[in-house]
């Protein structure tokens, strides 16, 4: 059995990782997954959250909004709609961003979409938090 | 006859349009290039996606099994009464008849598509314009709207193309899932120049909404290139560095064939239904972006070669310049030989 993964990250625009990887924690929509070589093939839809992975150069994290994975025992795939690398992060417009919905949030008011902006909210903190990681 | 001065000075205006035109080609033969590097980059996503789904369709129950109603929003099928067309042209002209030949397959289309109410979302300033000007905008109609029938601009987007981002397509595809979900749109159409390569180029109408088949493109309307046109884009293309076959996608094919499909039992951590429903959505949105990615090259390529007409037309008009500037010099030249053996001839 192979002792490490190879891990690719897929996006709209381009393949944003193509690496290997000796773990990877990946945020499945039912909780965060952590993945070892050797794991049982496994299909989950992502989250908004944030991808881990570690290897002998060190340990990476990325911050992803929704996605789907496909796990197989030596090989991760990820479909992501966005995946930024923490230092491709703009902490100034994630912090805006997370300004703004946090503002919809307070005012309220009938034109409020509660769940899309809760999701910005999330996403933008998300974002934050992977780019904190790289400092 | 105009004097030998004012011929070298149009053959100096002309030489400058054509040193104009020559540029403006190499551009566009560079943009092209990297139009087609993006395509090639968002392949393998476009692909994984589409054969996750069609894997899915095979896993699921799309369809009740005890009414044949179809059990996802995005499949169901109503009289088309009210149809949305997405018209993606280039936001700048100078590229043949590239956005003319666009607009008339969509009015074209539009003209199929009679006594229905029909709105359009533009992508890119020439077709905005053109539309604009002809139909008029305004806002999008609800579902209890009752008004007669008309064709509105209800979208548009105008300087998305310089940088295709996806974000775009998926908020255009969020939007166009939501009103379709409300039955307030009963099908949506996209036409676009399909681009293969500089000389496999389509001019299609592609149904997107209601999905008939995942993984097919249902195409309602479509124009092949004429051989006339293929004979320039190959003319254009030499010298240039663009390849006029399309690029070998096979391998990327086959990595992405195999995602999510491998003949293992999965663990699904979502029930397969679950997923279906959340990806589906993504699909929309990818064939826009793709709509998107692959105008943007096709408007390269036909500026290319509308650049390159123009470089050679104007080699010729120097040519025949200078041939009636020589002829005129040579004349005047004559004229004074004559003038001198004459006065000579007069002296003597």
């Amino acid at each position: 059995m192979a002792d490490t993964l190879e891990l690719e990250i897929v996006t709209p625009e381009k393949i944003v990782v193509k690496d290997v990887a000796d773990e990877v924690q990946i945020p499945g929509k039912s909780g965060y997954l952590g993945v070892l070589p050797g794991h049982a093939p496994l299909i989950t839809e992502l989250g908004v959250g944030e991808i881990t992975y570690r290897n002998s150069s060190g340990t990476q994290h990325l911050a992803v909004a929704w996605g789907f994975a496909e796990v197989l025992p030596e090989k991760v795939t990820i479909l992501a709609e966005t995946a930024e690398r923490a230092s491709d992060i703009d902490t100034n417009r994630a912090q805006q961003a997370k300004q703004k919905a946090e503002q919809k949030l307070k005012n309220g008011g009938p034109d409020l979409d509660y769940f899309s902006t809760e999701a910005a909210l999330q996403r933008a903190e998300t974002r934050l938090q992977v780019a904190n990681k790289a400092r | 006859m105009p004097s030998i001065l004012d011929i070298r000075r149009r053959i100096r205006s002309v030489t400058n349009t054509r040193q104009i035109t020559k540029a403006m080609k190499m551009v566009s033969a560079a943009k092209l290039r990297r139009a087609q590097e993006r395509a090639l980059a968002a392949r393998p996503y476009a692909q994984m996606l589409t054969n996750v789904l069609k894997s899915l369709v095979s896993r699921t129950d799309i369809y009740d099994p005890q009414t044949g109603e179809p059990l996802h929003p995005l499949l169901v099928r109503r009289p088309e009464n009210n149809v949305l067309l997405i018209v993606i042209t280039g936001d700048k002209g100078l590229a043949g008849a590239f956005n003319t030949n666009i607009l008339k397959a969509a009015s074209r289309f539009l003209e199929s598509k009679q006594g229905k109410n029909i709105e359009i979302e533009a992508i890119g300033r020439k077709g905005r314009d053109f539309l604009r000007r002809r139909y008029g905008s305004a806002a999008p109609r609800t579902a209890d709207d009752k008004s007669p029938v008309r064709t509105t601009i209800v979208g548009e987007k105008v300087g998305v193309l310089n940088k295709v981002e996806y974000s775009v397509a998926s908020e255009l595809a969020e939007r166009l899932i939501e009103r379709y979900s409300k039955s307030e749109i009963d099908s949506v159409y996209l036409v676009y120049n399909e681009f293969k390569s500089v000389i496999a180029q389509r001019l299609v109408v592609e149904r997107l909404l209601p999905i008939e088949h995942v993984g097919e493109t249902d195409v309602a309307q479509a124009e092949e290139m004429s051989l006339e046109e293929k004979q320039q884009a190959i003319d254009a293309a030499k010298g240039s560095g663009v390849k006029l076959r399309p690029a070998d996608t096979h391998e990327v094919d086959e990595a992405a064939a195999k995602f999510a499909t491998a003949p293992v039992d999965y663990i699904y951590e979502q029930p397969a239904a679950e997923l279906f429903r959340g990806l589906l959505p993504k699909y929309v949105s990818v064939q826009i972006f793709h709509g998107m990615m692959e105008s943007v090259a096709a408007e390269h390529a036909a500026r290319m070669t509308a650049m390159d007409a123009a470089t050679s037309n104007a080699t010729d008009m120097i040519d025949s310049l200078t041939l009636v500037m020589n002829r005129a010099r040579q004349a005047k030249i004559t004229k004074e030989i004559i003038e001198i053996v004459s006065g000579a001839a007069a002296a003597s």
